[in-house]
């Protein structure tokens, strides 16, 4: 069980950001606090957790929260549940909020990971994405970081952004990789309806990257980041010395995950009131709304659906591929006992067709991409859903 | 679809199903126009009318017909009013059209008639209007309406003028040797210019400027006017009640309660239940359930009488046997049948496929259900390699494919393949072998994969329309150069006014068929108005042209051209498919290929990369919905080897994207 909180608040709207998050002048900490400790227990009692594996604050920009709020989930979490001194404690901070007393006081608190949203080490690229802080700011958060949080900084990334050259990305790379610590995400830039940013692209005020640009791209950062040492274990992410991140292998590899806070999402068995199949759940998103609730009910769960088998499957084969390691032959014998990974996709039909192509394998570890074909995914994956629905 | 609404209707002669069955038909979601519009109708009681009160001289039979959009369906709706026929109100807008189609469209698609009672100097009139369709693709529909008719309001809008249907409407009407009654429509516009359209009615038609009568339809202004000229200038109809009966069937409609209800119009003689009758076409005999007229519903009364126009149920089960010209006589009482008509006839062709086998039986008895009503469609079987059984349809134009093809989506929720539409070729053989196999010398292609080779074929034919055109002098340059690139000869060009040209033209049909009227109308900024008739066949250097994807044909694609655009279509076909077909996970290559020879190629690049970059944390549940559709719509690809294709890229492919 993996419980991931979210703090939906930001000083500022992103250009591209299109997450459920609040720009609110003030917000009442405590208040807040209070109901996202309340969810947590609620949630975690429902779900029967035994051991928590990871924690992971999210948001919003959860490093707005004092470092008190972070301490007093932790506690909550540790309180209903068996809390590991080892296990993996994320959390992502903006650069802008992230100096040195403050990340000692996450780090008192019991994070032991920070994921910092670097973005960009270019102003001008900063400021096309709508970023409160400089290039230097993220330099400094990034090294503050590294000194609290030695060999557990992730940076993220953002590539194909409107206008951007394949050698400023390449350039922007290097400068990175003198810089990062042992993870590192490199998100493609996507364009997500309602943001301000995919507004100018569309009405024209800004270039469309081009597809082949954008593939280019991604080859050499991959090229780029192994030649470091680097693992690329996920489509968008790379870790060297083991640095993997456990929360988010953990929501690949398809495991419980428990969303708390405004519009956060989870999956897991309700076994706290006899449920005993996998749910989809959705809290509610906006942040008065789901503060109400969770004082009367507990809780703030909006929406929840069980999911049947064959859905259960389709989020295995959607998740697990994004991973390097693919999708184990025990992984799927956990959610398909009775229909082996083989029997599914070793017959005659559209995987054996892609494996012929080059792009997937099927051996005795499991179900796995190429390297080539993880830059496909999504053309492989409408196909094999069709062969795993005619089972 | 590109080629739809009121600027296209010119193409559509649809014979689409009748009002009575209608709700049957629609969809209940749909807004059902027929029931809705029913309440406007007067009541004139459950008595059956007397219709001998009305004895020919006091019967006129007239229609109206009119380019469309110059207010032929307003002038009707204020005749019915004026006439008491339904009650007046703000709402009466094209009572006539009873379709959903027309209302929509705001096109008539179907022919109505409605008798109107008037009373004139102390005579009670009765006035059969018999309404047209308001475009003539061909002229087969509208002189149909006016065999039962000794008159017509031609119409004319009073900005506009003269347009292209008003010309053949015009020449249908005076080689029938019909009164002709113009009206000048819309003078209460802001541009009328009345004075100017009756010197081109008196140039063009000879028809003197003082007959000409100026109305609003929209304000009612005149209308009355307009009754009174019916009076004075339409003939009464030139026959006798004591003449054995002579009854012309018109048009017919299936009602599923009633079978079929035959529109006719009586040339002698008197009709009423009981009375045992033959048709001369099929020589099958029937005994008459109920007669009456249409006020523009259906009011029985006791009998018709001759010179009348109504309605006539016979215990016909199918639209067939009630065969539109066909002439019904007395049993033991034959006449010498009216000339009847030639029947519709497809221009169009399209082979039409279920886009899954399991599907054939559903597709198969909605096909059947539509073309109940709506005989000109013509369908033969047909199977293809790669699509399976299906149909090859024929269509009176690209409008009333694409309409039918909705239809068929709409109101039976069926998916189908439809193929490239082509008009119908002629071959002349010259290989014994062949006119072996035939049984003739001369045959029709109507599917490219009959195209017989060049070795066996002494001459191929292509059909040829003679096209109107009435246009601003201004656009005349770019009108010709237009036609001759569309391979057309010049027959005729006449100035109607300082500023109007009428052009005649002989067309290829297939170099109008599918984008010539939005070229038309682009290039003119919409003031162009054309209209065809057919012209018989041409010689013409045919060939057929393949596309291949990656190497394999597309059968749905393959095209039988005139040589000298072999080039402009191949490049044409294999740019338009490069953007109907999304990449994929290898190169597609698409190619224009005549016999072994390749004249044009694209190619689709294969995807490098596609995959979502972001799947953490938030919310997969709305991307595995993405995922699931896509997987979906696999299944409604079309594979061309290892290619897959969106079923509706053959008709994109196809069609003119006037947005580009």
């Amino acid at each position: 069980g993996a419980p991931c909180p979210q703090w939906p608040y930001c000083r500022k709207r992103c250009s591209y950001c299109n997450f459920n998050k609040y720009v609110v002048p003030a917000v009442d900490e405590a208040a807040v606090r209070a109901c996202v400790v309340r969810e947590t227990r609620t949630l975690l009692h429902l779900s029967q957790v035994q051991s928590v594996t990871s924690v992971f604050f999210g948001g919003g920009t959860p490093s707005l929260a004092s470092p008190c709020t972070i301490a007093a989930v932790l506690e909550a979490v540790a309180g209903a549940a068996h809390l590991p001194a080892g296990a993996e404690v994320t959390l992502e901070a903006n650069p802008s909020s992230t100096d040195t007393p403050r990340l000692a006081g996450f780090r008192a608190a019991g994070v032991n990971r920070l994921s910092i949203g670097v973005q960009s080490l270019d102003d001008a690229e900063l400021q096309l994405l709508g970023r409160e802080h400089t290039a230097a700011e993220a330099r400094g958060a990034v090294e503050a970081a590294r000194g609290l949080f030695p060999g557990r900084t992730s940076l993220d990334l953002l590539f194909g952004l409107p206008g951007q050259s394949h050698g400023a990305w390449v350039q922007g790379l290097e400068a990175v990789l003198g810089l990062c610590d042992d993870h590192i995400s490199l998100y493609q830039l996507t364009l997500e309806r309602g943001t301000a940013l995919a507004a100018q692209v569309w009405q024209g005020a800004l270039p469309t990257p081009a597809p082949d640009l954008l593939a280019d791209m991604y080859q050499t950062a991959r090229a780029m980041l192994v030649a470091a040492g680097f693992r690329h274990y996920e489509v968008s992410n790379f870790a060297r010395k083991g640095a993997l991140s456990t929360h988010n292998l953990s929501y690949w590899r398809a495991e419980q995950y428990i969303g708390v806070g405004p519009g956060a999402h989870g999956r897991f068995v309700p076994r706290g009131e006899g449920g005993c199949s996998r749910e989809a759940r959705v809290q509610t998103l906006e942040p008065t709304a789901w503060m109400r609730e969770v004082q009367s009910q507990g809780h703030g769960t909006r929406k929840r659906v069980v999911l049947t088998p064959l859905e259960q499957l389709e989020e295995v084969l959607a998740l697990g591929l994004r991973t390097d390691e693919g999708i184990t032959h025990e992984r799927w014998g956990h959610f398909s006992p009775h229909l082996s990974l083989e029997a599914v996709f070793g017959v005659q039909g559209e995987a054996k067709a892609l494996q012929q192509q080059g792009w997937l394998v099927l051996d005795g570890s499991g179900l796995r991409c190429t390297s080539e074909g993880l830059a496909l995914l999504d053309s492989l994956l409408p196909d094999l859903l069709c062969q795993l629905q005619r089972c | 679809m590109a080629v739809a609404g009121r600027r296209a209707m010119w193409w559509a002669r649809l014979r689409s199903p009748c009002f009575a069955a209608a709700p049957l038909c629609l969809p209940p979601r749909l807004p059902a126009g027929p029931v809705a519009c029913e309440r406007l109708y007067s009541s004139r009681g459950k008595e059956k009318l007397d219709m001998s009160m009305y004895p020919v001289e006091t019967i006129r039979n007239f229609s109206i017909i009119a380019h469309v959009d110059h207010g032929k369906s307003t002038l009707a709706d204020r005749l019915l009013e004026l006439t008491g026929t339904i009650a007046k109100t703000d709402r009466n807008k094209q009572v006539l059209d009873k379709l959903q189609v027309e209302r929509e469209r705001g096109i008539t698609v179907k022919a109505q008639s409605a008798s109107l009672f008037y009373n004139h100097e102390g005579v009670n009139y009765l006035l059969n209007l018999i309404d047209t369709p308001g475009h003539v693709d061909f002229s087969y529909e509208v002189s149909r309406s006016l065999s039962a008719c000794q008159g017509v309001i031609l119409v004319v809008d009073a900005n506009e003028g003269i347009q292209a249907q008003t010309v053949a409407n015009f020449y249908l009407a005076f080689e029938a040797q019909l009164a002709i009654i113009p009206v000048i429509n819309k003078i209460d516009l802001k541009n009328a210019d009345p004075e100017r359209v009756e010197k081109q009615i008196e140039k063009l038609f000879d028809i003197p400027i003082d007959e000409c009568v100026r109305i609003s339809a929209k304000q009612g202004t005149n209308i009355e006017r307009v009754l009174q000229k019916v009076i004075e200038k339409i003939p009464p109809p030139q026959c006798e009640t004591a003449d054995p009966l002579k009854a012309l069937v018109f048009d017919s409609t299936f009602d599923h309660y009633r079978g079929v209800i035959a529109n006719i119009a009586l040339f002698g003689g008197e009709i009423q239940k009981g009375h045992k009758i033959v048709s001369a076409h099929t020589n099958k005999r029937y005994e008459v359930n109920e007669v009456g007229i249409l006020t523009p519903n259906e009011q029985p009364t006791h009998k018709l009488y001759a010179g009348q126009v109504g309605y006539l149920i016979a215990g016909m089960k199918e639209v067939t046997e009630a065969q539109i010209g066909d002439t019904l006589f007395l049993h033991k009482q034959p006449v010498e049948p009216l000339p009847g008509f030639k029947s519709a006839k497809p221009m169009v062709f399209a082979g039409m496929y279920p886009v899954d086998q399991t599907e054939y039986n559903n597709l198969k008895s909605a096909l059947e259900r539509l073309t109940l009503n709506d005989s000109s469609v013509t369908v033969h079987r047909d199977s293809s390699l790669a699509l399976g059984a299906g149909w090859r349809l024929g269509f009176l134009g690209l409008l009333h494919m694409e309409v039918f093809n909705q239809r068929l989506e709409q109101e039976y929720n069926i998916s189908v393949i439809l193929t490239a539409p082509t008009v119908p070729y002629k071959a002349i053989l010259s290989s014994a072998k062949l006119i072996k196999e035939y049984g003739k010398a001369e045959i029709t292609i109507i599917n490219p994969a009959q195209f017989p080779d060049k070795l066996s074929v002494s001459e191929y034919l292509e059909p040829t329309v003679l096209g109107t055109i009435v246009t601003p002098h201004e656009y005349i340059g770019k009108i010709i150069a237009l036609c001759q690139d569309r391979r057309a000869i010049q027959k005729d060009m006449l100035y109607i006014d300082e500023h109007r040209v009428m052009l005649k033209y002989l067309f290829p049909l297939n170099e109008i068929v599918v984008d010539f009227y939005d070229a038309l109308k682009s290039l003119s900024s919409g003031y162009a108005s054309f209209d065809y008739e057919d012209a018989g066949y041409q010689a013409a250097d045919l060939i057929k042209m393949d596309i291949l994807l990656n190497g394999n044909p597309v059968e749905e694609l393959a095209t039988i051209i005139h040589n000298d655009k072999a080039y402009a279509t191949g490049k044409f076909l294999c740019e338009r498919l490069k953007d109907a077909i999304p990449r994929q996970l290898f190169e597609i290559a698409i190619q224009a290929a005549i016999g072994n020879k390749i004249i044009a190629r694209e190619t689709v690049k294969a995807y490098r990369k596609n995959v979502v970059a972001k799947c953490y944390g938030g919310d997969i549940t709305r991307r595995m919905k993405l995922l699931k559709r896509q997987a979906e719509g696999k299944k409604l690809m079309r594979k061309i080897g290892n290619v897959e294709v969106p079923k509706d890229a053959f008709i994109r492919v196809l069609k003119r994207q006037t947005d580009k």
